[in-house]
């Protein structure tokens, strides 16, 4: 590439204009971050750290703790992972492995489908389909729980462990199989001890970025767990941060109130990067081709 | 494909849609707050855009607690609550002097999905019990005393409240904070607070639905939203001992003791009011307005909005399960309202 | 383990990946289904033209979510487009170094933002310092979401096209500039309309960003400061209401953006023989 001091008008005009805009993303994440760490400071400085563990959210004696929302984020996170992973890694072997090319795709793209299709509509099947047969079963008198949010939350994250693990899994080289093979292993076999190890990288980064979506699904959520801040079991109601946030953001009439919801967010903020960041570093290790650089 | 003249067409004719131009004559006036009024104010709006077709208003029902905070920070031209503004929210309204103007009254109803859909009546101390989880089941001793004839299932109790910051709330506890100590100290009065038990649901509308659909549980909502939707609801004990129906009479009871003592900002609290035939769980429903309109066509709408409000506006009340305004009021309210200033 | 034995497992095994295969199609189909038999009953010309009748009567429509729901998207594509086609272009073309590696970074941290928190900041950025809620807003909210994907899709296909073409023009002596938007962007213009148009129909469908930005307007929205209305927070509004024909609308709603949704993605396939996963 040339130096600068011998480019065209043009292609300094250009340049200035990839930069700053490039610029503008990294000023828009410190944005995110410095304005919900301001706009929370007053939460963490009347509670400190004790935030994160404290059980009571009480806003008449203005005592706000996050610890309901977090022990409900991560409970939904975990039961949806629990159903989403074997169906869903299931699903990418059995495309990567048994079906015929075509039918490969198809499929495949049917399952992207689903990850296109919004969580607000997840949320409308959840309330008239979902919900009362939950509470078919007897296990809740309510219908609407954790449980039933992670179930639903399940539905909506396999397809992100499903597309990728298969691209994964199309991508591990064939002198795996064949090895496991020469040795005299079935199919399952071949499967289980030289194929799925070889991908597990990439298929854990495919976990952690389902899980990362998991973390920061609200409607569906609000619209069939109970919207109850209690540490209470999986057929009870609870709550997640995403769902506290789009249930009481626009009405916290206390600066209190509003600083310790934003400081939510800020933690549910926090959670999120993190997990997305793993699920990144995992993927990055395949080389993946658009990850490549030049 | 589309041709790219035809997109481009698609575009433009989009970007004009939302042009300002083609709207120079029709102006909208944005509130939100209070779920409790929003059937009767949709009406009304309704109503008035047909006589009136210069304005438009959009009002949102997001709680009064949210039409608080969106008046204090000046993002709607009215907010609406039927939990008056305390000290301290009203020293945080950015505009100045925020003005209660009464809009209509109603009361809030205990509603449940039960089998058969019985007539139920509840004891004060039954009401709070159960929203203290004290009373667990639907055929415990204390509810069946009062209701003889009624099977009650052997079956849990499921509470509904509201998940988001609601005056219906306030007015609900409130009453609870009167008549039960131990409500008073466990869990206080506000427009949102810490349940002791019981699911959340979003708005009057969200806590309906959920009672609608979740067989054996108690919520509860303003009166329209229990007839309009015919969810059973149950009679209150009021203060006299007697058990009464929530109606537009016994509503306009319970109001009729405050009225000689009125304050001047009408922030007045009706529950549990005196008078043998009084709803016990009855209260005002408030449009909060700047005293100081910024805006001064906005201003002029609002103001002539109100007007029509407290005359033609009344009649719609009762139909949809809400009381209109005792004549007093309505005079004590066109004074305030002459305070308003159109900058 | 005998050898019995272990073929038994085999098939066991494999039936198994079988079924979850099943299992998740059908949900799709079970989905479609769902909505589209309830949706389609409640479809109706006044679906599309009429405006909301006051709560608790039956009838109306939605025809100012319809149009509102096009506003939103077409000013989120105004703010998501050209910000996420820069960043791609830098990305796949300028970028070395530290700087790459901080802009590609703080694009995943921005796509793995939750979609609620984005709508606070544009609340505090937008709606709180103009004093309304606003179509703006709202857009900006959606931009933003738009962003990081625009971002990662121009450069993947920027990238496919091939050095040979971009060598090419260099040796002609056409500038950067010139061999990038004469000559690489129409190569792979295909990709990179797709990718406009996915991006769209993902943010389409999201609610929470705008439910305190563009709020909801139960009467047309002029302009671009008023709150408008949108299909996605409808349907949500609809959907907890204890109103049956709240119900109704808000399942035609659904299929109605389903429809828009499914479209898109179907078109995008047909359309680009290898499209990169949802990752």
């Amino acid at each position: 590439m040339p130096k600068s001091s011998c480019l065209s008008w043009g292609d300094r005009l250009f340049r200035w204009a990839c930069l700053g805009f490039s610029l503008l993303i990294l000023g828009l994440v410190a944005g995110f971050a410095g304005e919900l760490a301001w706009n929370s400071r007053l939460a963490f400085r009347a509670f400190g750290p004790s935030f994160l563990w404290t059980r009571t959210w009480d806003p008449v004696a203005e005592i706000f703790g996050a610890l309901p929302f977090i022990y409900g984020t991560l409970v939904t996170s975990t039961i949806a992972l629990c159903i989403a992973i074997p169906l869903g890694l299931g699903t990418a072997i059995f495309l990567a492995e048994l079906a015929p090319a075509r039918v490969s795709e198809t499929v495949g793209f049917l399952v992207e489908l689903l990850a296109a299709v919004p969580s607000v509509i997840y949320g409308l099947v959840g309330v008239f389909i979902l919900v009362p047969v939950v509470r078919q079963t007897g296990l809740t008198p309510h219908g609407v729980c954790l449980l039933t949010a992670g179930i639903i939350l399940a539905v909506m994250i396999v397809p992100f462990i499903t597309t990728v693990s298969r691209e994964v899994l199309l991508t591990v080289p064939r002198s795996q199989r064949e090895a496991a093979m020469a040795l005299g292993a079935t199919h399952w076999e071949t499967v289980w001890t030289a194929i799925l190890p070889y991908a597990r990288s990439g298929i854990a980064g495919s976990i952690f970025l389902a899980l990362a979506r998991a973390l920061g699904e609200t409607m569906a959520v609000t619209m069939v767990i109970g919207n109850r801040p209690e540490i209470a079991s999986v057929f009870e109601p609870g709550y997640t941060m995403a769902a506290l946030l789009a249930n009481e953001f626009s009405e916290a009439t206390s600066d209190l109130y509003l600083h310790s919801l934003i400081g939510i967010g800020l933690v549910l903020l926090g959670i999120t990067v993190v997990v997305n960041g793993a699920a990144r570093l995992m993927l990055y290790r395949l080389g993946h081709p658009a990850e490549v650089r030049r | 494909m589309l041709s790219r003249k035809t997109f481009i067409a698609a575009v433009a004719a989009l970007l004009l849609a939302g042009s300002p131009s083609l709207a120079a004559k029709m102006l909208l006036i944005n509130g939100a707050g209070a779920t409790f009024p929003y059937p009767i104010y949709s009406k009304w709006f309704s109503e008035y855009a047909k006589q009136n077709d210069t304005v438009n208003f959009n009002y949102q029902s997001i709680g009064s607690g949210g039409g608080i905070r969106q008046i204090q920070a000046g993002t709607v031209d009215f907010g609406a609550s039927d939990a008056p503004m305390t000290d301290e929210e009203l020293q945080k309204a950015q505009g100045g002097k925020v003005l209660h103007i009464p809009s209509v009254m109603g009361g809030v109803v205990p509603v449940y999905s039960l089998p058969d859909e019985p007539k139920l009546k509840f004891t004060q101390a039954a009401l709070a019990g159960i929203f203290l989880g004290r009373i667990k089941n639907w055929n415990s001793a204390e509810i069946a005393k009062e209701n003889p004839g009624v099977s009650l299932p052997d079956a849990p109790i499921v509470v509904v409240h509201r998940s988001d910051g609601s005056g219906t709330t306030f007015v609900w506890t409130d009453f609870l904070a009167k008549i039960s100590l131990e409500w008073k100290g466990r869990v206080g009065a506000g427009k949102s607070v810490n349940w002791p038990v019981g699911l959340g649901g979003k708005g009057n509308e969200g806590v309906a639905g959920l009672v609608k659909q979740t067989p054996n549980s108690i919520g509860y909502v303003e009166l329209g939203y229990a007839t309009n939707n015919k969810i059973p609801f149950g009679l209150v004990q009021n203060r006299d001992g007697n058990f009464v129906e929530c109606s537009a009479q016994t509503v306009t009871n319970a109001a009729s003791s405050s009225l000689a003592k009125m304050p001047i900002d009408f922030r007045v609290s009706i529950t549990n009011a005196p008078g043998a035939d009084s709803y016990p769980i009855s209260t005002f429903t408030w449009l909060l307005i700047y005293q100081k309109q910024a805006d001064p066509a906005k201003g002029e709408a609002v103001l002539n909005f109100l007007k029509w409000m407290l005359s033609d506006g009344q009649k719609y009340a009762e139909p949809l399960g809400y009381a209109p305004l005792p004549a007093e009021m309505i005079q004590l309210e066109e004074e305030a309202i002459a305070q308003i200033k159109l900058s | 383990m005998s050898l019995a034995l272990r073929h038994r497992v085999n098939w066991i095994a494999l039936g198994m990946t079988g079924l979850c295969a099943l299992a998740t199609v059908s949900v799709l189909f079970f989905l479609l289904g769902y909505i589209a038999v309830n949706g389609i009953g409640a479809l109706n010309w006044d679906f599309f033209t009429k405006l909301p009748k006051p709560v608790g009567e039956t009838g109306g429509g939605m025809a100012n979510a319809i149009v509102g729901t096009g506003k939103l998207l077409l000013l989120a594509s105004l703010i998501g487009v050209p910000v996420g086609f820069f960043g791609g272009v830098y990305l796949a073309e300028l970028g070395r170094g530290k700087l790459a590696f901080a802009v590609r970074y703080a694009t995943d941290v921005l796509n793995g933002v939750p979609s609620i928190v984005v709508g606070i900041f544009a609340y505090v950025l937008v709606v709180l310092p103009m004093k309304s809620f606003s179509t703006l807003a709202g857009g900006v909210a959606l931009g933003i979401m738009m962003i990081p994907i625009a971002v990662r899709s121009t450069e993947e296909f920027l990238r496919l096209v091939p050095a040979s073409v971009r060598e090419a023009a260099y040796a002609l002596g056409v500038p950067q500039w010139k061999t990038l938007f004469f000559v690489v962007v129409p190569a792979a213009m295909r990709g990179l309309l797709t990718g406009v148009l996915l991006d769209l129909a993902r943010v389409a469908g999201e609610t929470a960003p705008l439910l305190f930005t563009a709020l909801n307007n139960r009467v047309w929205s002029h302009g671009w400061l008023e709150p408008v209305s949108s299909l996605p927070v409808m349907i949500f509004t609809y959907a907890i209401s204890p109103y049956d024909d709240w119900h109704r609308q808000a399942w035609a709603a659904a299929l109605v953006l389903m429809i828009l949704v499914l479209a898109v993605n179907v078109g995008a396939r047909l359309f680009l023989p290898r499209r990169r996963g949802i990752a």
